[in-house]
């Protein structure tokens, strides 16, 4: 059977233009100024590690990574325990208003995060955690809350109940029932969930940008990557910058391509939305 | 188990919805009222002024300006994105071209990275005398070609949404590509066997049964074209002379530099009611089964 050549040709050129910039900016983090300026297409006359070196320590990405991770371990942790402990009540518990504080859980998907913007600038600024990192750990666990509370209650509620009536008979209390049971149960909607809500904090820019912008010393990597290109821009010392951003890319790509089929399954969960 | 049912949902609902209620709940009832006072956020003091923010947002041209940035994104992103996404996961699900699988691992890799990460990142691919798009096209000998991408009032929109579709296809070749596995393989058996094209097969096979699937696809977009402010602030700053403002742009500048916290307000006002008007309209044509909840 013949075969038009040119589908097969679209698919080999969306990749070479979704891959090849990333390579481009891990070759040229190694190149000095001259070679990235005068030579996009060039390749580094040696390795210069140093510009690593340069973007970590004086252009603080290093500081901003640690700030990330800071903030996403508690955010992360916080998010998937009042989220879980949340949509478990409102999946296996009848009380009145029931209806009401789902909806007002789930509702918070529709509103787009602008709308808020103005207000929580200054519930954040009178809570004195404006420009402080515990203020961005609390702000991300709550606007993740909505999306984490609908993907765990329909989780929840899919499981089955001879379980939890066994465990009941055997006598389980309500708290060990889910600590004991239930969680280990839920396991893969955890994941997914986890995953999804790591990557949106992540790769959170506007929250920070607003909540964080006074103190440079508390910037996000998003926020800090950012900061960096502008003053890249004016000082030209652009070898620091494309090694910065490799530092900000290449873990993540890495994490991907090793967990690539948990991530793309757990970002597609998030269709359900 | 009847009596003991309150200290636990106490002890799960509450800390939940204390946070949301503080961090959540109640910026959005204030931002509804802050909308209508011309507040300048440095004292207590402001006056009532009603509906005139919404009255000038009407008639101001930045706005104006903005929106229709909004609109072009709107309705280009979504169908560019799907269009391509639908392309490509139907030559790799449908058709199984060779290497499907590292296809698919290469496609979604922008979806990983944090859009500080991309914008930066194709900053300097539009960079005018380092760039890669640039220096491309002169290795071609394209010189002709070569522009200031980011830096001319009429490129630097179409810069920025190639951006955003570069972005994006990749999430929706997956997702297209999980439904299509559904597809009974038998169907597509039989359209072989009766000749059908690749075309035909996607136009009249494909498409119809993962619909639902393109209407999801087509809500997500349209949230994200009202957006757009992370690349736009990273790459432009909605410049040059405004022609890559968006309505999120136009708000942060006018709150966090201008200070009108009234009149921003009022502009997230008017990005909820766009929003709500197409999850809505979306809910309403796709007719999609109501959350049970008994």
């Amino acid at each position: 059977m013949k075969r038009n050549p040119f589908p097969q040709a679209m698919l080999v050129i969306w990749g070479v233009m979704t891959a090849l910039p990333l390579l481009w900016v891990v070759v040229t983090s190694f190149k000095d100024d001259a070679e990235i300026l005068n030579d996009p297409w060039g390749l580094p006359g040696e390795l210069r590690w140093s510009n690593f070196a340069r973007a970590w320590s004086h252009g603080n990405i290093g500081k901003y990574f640690l700030n990330s991770v800071t903030v996403l371990s508690v955010s992360i942790t916080l998010t998937m325990l009042l989220g879980a402990t949340a949509a478990y009540a409102l999946a296996r518990y009848d009380f009145p208003g029931k209806r009401f504080v789902y909806f007002l859980f789930v509702g918070g998907m529709m509103f787009p995060a602008f709308l808020a913007l103005v207000p929580l600038f200054f519930v954040v600024k009178n809570a004195g955690l404006l420009n402080t990192l515990p203020g961005l750990m609390l702000v991300y666990t709550a606007y993740s809350l909505p999306f984490t509370v609908f993907f765990l209650v329909a989780f929840f509620r899919t499981l089955p109940t001879q379980v939890a009536e066994a465990a009941m008979i055997d006598g389980c209390g309500p708290f060990a029932m889910f600590f004991k049971v239930m969680l280990p149960m839920a396991k893969p909607g955890l994941i997914s969930v986890a995953i999804f809500n790591l990557l949106g904090q992540w790769n959170q820019y506007l929250l920070p940008v607003v909540l964080v912008s006074d103190s440079e010393d508390k910037y996000v990597l998003a926020q800090g990557l950012a900061a960096l290109a502008v003053n890249e821009g004016y000082r030209g010392d652009y070898s620091r910058l494309f090694a910065g951003l490799t530092l900000a890319m290449l873990p993540v790509l890495i994490v991907y391509a090793v967990f690539q089929r948990q991530v793309q399954s757990g970002l597609t969960a998030g269709q359900l939305k | 188990m009847k009596h003991g049912k309150y200290p636990l949902l106490a002890a799960f609902l509450l800390p939940a919805l204390g946070l949301y209620g503080y961090f959540v709940i109640s910026p959005y009832a204030q931002a509804f009222v802050i909308s209508a006072t011309d507040w300048h956020g440095l004292s207590n003091e402001f006056n009532w002024v009603g509906l005139d923010n919404f009255k000038r947002l009407l008639s101001d041209e930045y706005m104006r300006n903005a929106l229709w940035h909004n609109a072009l994104l709107l309705i280009l992103l979504p169908v560019i994105t799907i269009v391509l996404a639908l392309f490509f996961s139907s030559m790799l699900n449908v058709h199984r071209a060779k290497g499907a699988g590292l296809y698919k691992i290469i496609y979604f890799a922008p979806q990983v990275l944090s859009v500080a990460v991309i914008g930066v990142l194709w900053k300097e691919i539009y960079n005018p005398r380092s760039g890669l798009l640039n220096g491309t096209l002169r290795a071609l000998g394209l010189d002709g070609l070569a522009k200031t991408w980011l830096g001319d009032p009429a490129v630097a929109f179409w810069a920025i949404l190639a951006v955003m579709v570069w972005a994006n296809v990749g999430f929706y070749v997956v997702l297209f590509g999980a439904a299509m596995q559904s597809i009974p393989k038998e169907l597509y058996e039989a359209a072989e066997l009766d000749g059908s094209s690749r075309w035909a097969t996607l136009w009249r096979i494909t498409l119809p049964l993962l619909w639902d699937t393109v209407q999801v696809a087509w809500v997500y977009l349209a949230i994200l074209a009202l957006d757009g402010f992370a690349l736009v602030q990273i790459m432009t700053r909605g410049g040059p002379n405004f022609s890559t403002d968006v309505v999120g742009q136009r708000m942060y500048d006018v709150a966090f530099s201008e200070n009108k916290f009234g009149m921003a307000s009022a502009i997230g006002v008017v990005l909820f009611f766009l929003t709500l008007t197409i999850t809505v309209a979306a809910l309403r044509i796709t007719r999609r089964e109501r959350i049970e909840f008994s």
